[in-house]
């Protein structure tokens, strides 16, 4: 039963099993085991990044295709539930079809731009996707009328999942079960769900030959794959997938804006997600987003203590600067590409055998 | 020897496919028609079109590194724009400490100040690309994945030591006296500073042609474009030719820094990724490999992002983006595809 849920798809390693257990029960309950604002915004976000890390590590890790373009297909299901909700009022009917709409047009730009560029080389396909998505990243905060430019928009969500609604009058392990622990489930389930079809794509038919396609295209080709149409599907799909996690975000956020959902630094995180938890492996996707994501929030403010403490050296202090947390990341990441190609999970597999 | 040695039989390219290689060149001279249509006023069309020629030998001058060493080396560097806001830094910090020379009204001390601030940029951004090939790009060569991901590690990385050398905040500078200002022709303003980035961009142009085409280096470059591993049979080394290359292309994006950080009088961190979007366009519109292609596709990025800036300035970015589309329809793999033999 179990294995059927991962699609046949083990962790195949005690030790990393160990940790996706404490990950999957970490947040499973983390309204209960960690109370606070700060600790239920952090776990959300893990949920969010888990599945946008792993949509992208279908592409990047399954197909061997770099886009830029992945923050452009969170920010366009972020919007468009955002779009819906703002304009057509908080009901779940806006919600559902703006969500749907978001994926829609995801898939649409996806297509287009697979077909367009994906016939040549994997650099040209990343250069392409760099160009687009900075260019649509500036048209969003330029239709200011629609999108709310720079400032991003604010809307209301359907009243059950707003901290006003009480579900019932007890207090569960001392925590008021308000709706913000609703849309905190509502993410964590849809979270999960999304990411068991990924796990099961990847471990399908078309995920085993999306993988030949990667190791051996002309190959793939020669025995009879179209591999631009098994390329698109990828990408589209990938698409998809990101366009979903930028609605849960729309959600949970209960705003949209250019810098939470479609700027630069987001690209960058994901793709140092992806390297640092494993590419190839959708566990990767899990270890990498919430170790990232756990850095970014806890490990600054550790940094920061650091900082203080070498204060009396000039050049360390400022390198150790909790501002300077991505330098330290991105020494990490070209490391990580060199020496553990396959990332923590890789490490963690090849350790037991 | 026998009196019938064989002679290599040269085909002549038939007219039809010599003029069709010519077309592209034409497309800069349309497009400068196209915008006079538009615009109506030949004054603003003028100071738009010196304008649009001056952004594009800048930007023409930061891919073109970019474009000759993916062609030699099948290497696409993603952290070339960090090469660009290096060189913008070292090239302010120069020109802060050339201060006197700068306010001072004489044109030879402004301009030897700037000569001075893009010598040393050149030569640090030059080192900078040697270390860069060395650690970052020489262990993956061959593996384009990794490079790209490998290589926008490095970009994080620069990045972030300009934040650590220079602080968090933006630089301004003002451009030296005989720079700034413009001259007035008829109706049309034209800021003296474009006409001196058209002119470096020209002679670098013009410079880079003729080291390709007349030189033995430029002969090897080209050739191992062609095929890398010809040339090595043949005995020369690829990879030093190849580090030379990658460090000339990484000083010329430390040039383009420099003279993009006068242009806009204002340097960030991020200006190099932010350039970069430009930079790569017009690498795909004029072929990857190509420095001609190279060439016009930065004129026709900048004539247009000009133009419609003007015109609409909300679609600016955009209608480069629907330039690329448009070329790549025309000619899929750009202007000027670099055949490879492998």
């Amino acid at each position: 039963m179990l294995t059927r849920l991962l699609s046949g798809d083990t962790p195949r390693s005690g030790l990393l099993t160990a940790l996706l257990l404490i990950v999957l029960i970490s947040l499973a309950f983390a309204p209960f085991l960690f109370p606070g604002t700060k600790s239920l915004e952090t776990a959300a976000r893990i949920c969010i990044f888990i599945v946008l890390v792993a949509s992208y590590d279908l592409l990047l890790g399954y197909a061997g295709i770099v886009s830029f373009a992945h923050t452009m297909f969170f920010g366009i299901g972020a919007y468009g539930t955002a779009l819906a909700l703002s304009t057509t009022g908080p009901n779940y009917g806006s919600l559902i079809w703006g969500t749907a709409a978001g994926a829609g047009v995801a898939a649409l730009f996806a297509l287009a731009i697979g077909l367009f560029s994906l016939r040549v080389k994997a650099i040209f396909f990343a250069m392409v996707t760099l160009a687009v998505a900075s260019a649509f990243a500036v048209l969003v905060s330029q239709m200011s009328w629609l999108t709310g430019g720079e400032d991003g928009l604010n809307y209301k969500i359907p009243r059950e999942l707003t901290p006003a609604f009480k579900l019932i009058k007890a207090k569960v392990f001392d925590v008021s079960i308000n709706g913000k622990i609703l849309a905190y489930y509502l993410v964590f389930f849809a979270a999960a769900i999304l990411f068991l079809v990924m796990l099961r794509i990847v471990n399908s038919p078309f995920g085993r030959t999306l993988k030949a396609v990667r190791d051996n295209a002309f190959r793939a080709e020669a025995i009879g794959y179209r591999v631009v149409w098994y390329r698109t599907t990828a990408t589209v799909l990938s698409a998809v997938m990101a366009a979903l996690a930028g609605s849960l975000l729309a959600i949970w956020l209960r705003y949209t804006g250019p810098a939470t959902t479609l700027s630069m630094e987001i690209m960058i995180d994901i793709l140092l997600m992806v390297v640092i938890g494993g590419m190839g492996t959708l566990y990767g996707a899990v270890l990498g987003a919430t170790l990232f994501i756990l850095a970014q929030t806890y490990l600054q403010n550790l940094m920061g203590v650091a900082a203080e403490a070498t204060s009396a050296v000039p050049v360390f202090s400022t390198l150790v600067a909790p501002e300077r947390w991505l330098l330290w990341l991105g020494v990490l990441f070209i490391l990580s590409i060199y020496f553990f190609p396959t990332g923590i999970v890789g490490r963690l597999r090849a350790g037991r055998a | 020897m026998s009196e019938t040695a064989i002679k290599p039989r040269i085909e002549e390219i038939p007219l039809k496919e010599q003029l069709a290689q010519k077309l592209p060149v034409l497309l800069v001279p349309v497009l400068a028609a196209v915008g006079l249509i538009a615009i109506g006023n030949p004054a603003s069309w003028l100071t738009l079109t010196v304008a649009g020629l001056a952004m594009g030998m800048m930007i023409f001058i930061m891919a073109s590194g970019l474009t000759v060493v993916f062609g030699l080396m099948d290497v696409i560097n993603f952290g070339h724009g960090a090469f660009v806001a290096v060189g913008a830094f070292v090239g302010f910090t120069v020109l802060a400490w050339l201060a006197g020379w700068t306010a001072s009204p004489s044109v030879f001390m402004n301009l030897s100040a700037v000569l001075i601030a893009i010598l040393a940029a050149m030569l640090v951004t030059g080192l900078l690309g040697l270390a860069f090939e060395r650690v970052i790009v020489m262990p993956v060569y061959g593996e384009h994945l990794k490079q790209i991901l490998v290589t926008m590690g490095g970009l994080i990385v620069a990045q972030q030591m300009i934040y650590v050398v220079w602080g968090p905040d933006e630089l301004h500078m003002s451009r030296p006296e005989a720079l700034q200002g413009s001259l007035v022709i008829g109706e049309a303003a034209i800021e003296k500073y474009r006409l001196v980035a058209v002119g470096i961009g020209l002679a670098l142009f013009i410079g880079m042609r003729h080291i390709l085409k007349n030189t033995k280096i430029g002969l090897l470059v080209r050739a191992g474009v062609e095929n890398g591993e010809m040339v090595e049979a043949l005995g020369y080394r690829i990879r030093r030719l190849f580090l030379i290359v990658f460090m000339t292309g990484s000083a010329l994006a430390g040039l383009g820094g420099v003279m993009w950080g006068l242009y806009q009088e204002t340097i960030t961190a991020h200006m190099g990724s932010e350039i970069m979007v430009l930079v790569f366009i017009v690498v795909i519109i004029g072929g990857l490999g190509s420095v001609e292609g190279c060439f016009i596709g930065a004129m026709l990025v900048g004539l247009l992002a000009n133009y419609t800036a003007f015109l609409a300035p909300k679609v600016a970015l955009i209608s480069t983006i629907a330039l690329m589309v448009v070329v790549l329809m025309w000619r899929p793999q750009g202007l000027y595809p670099v055949v490879k033999a492998k």
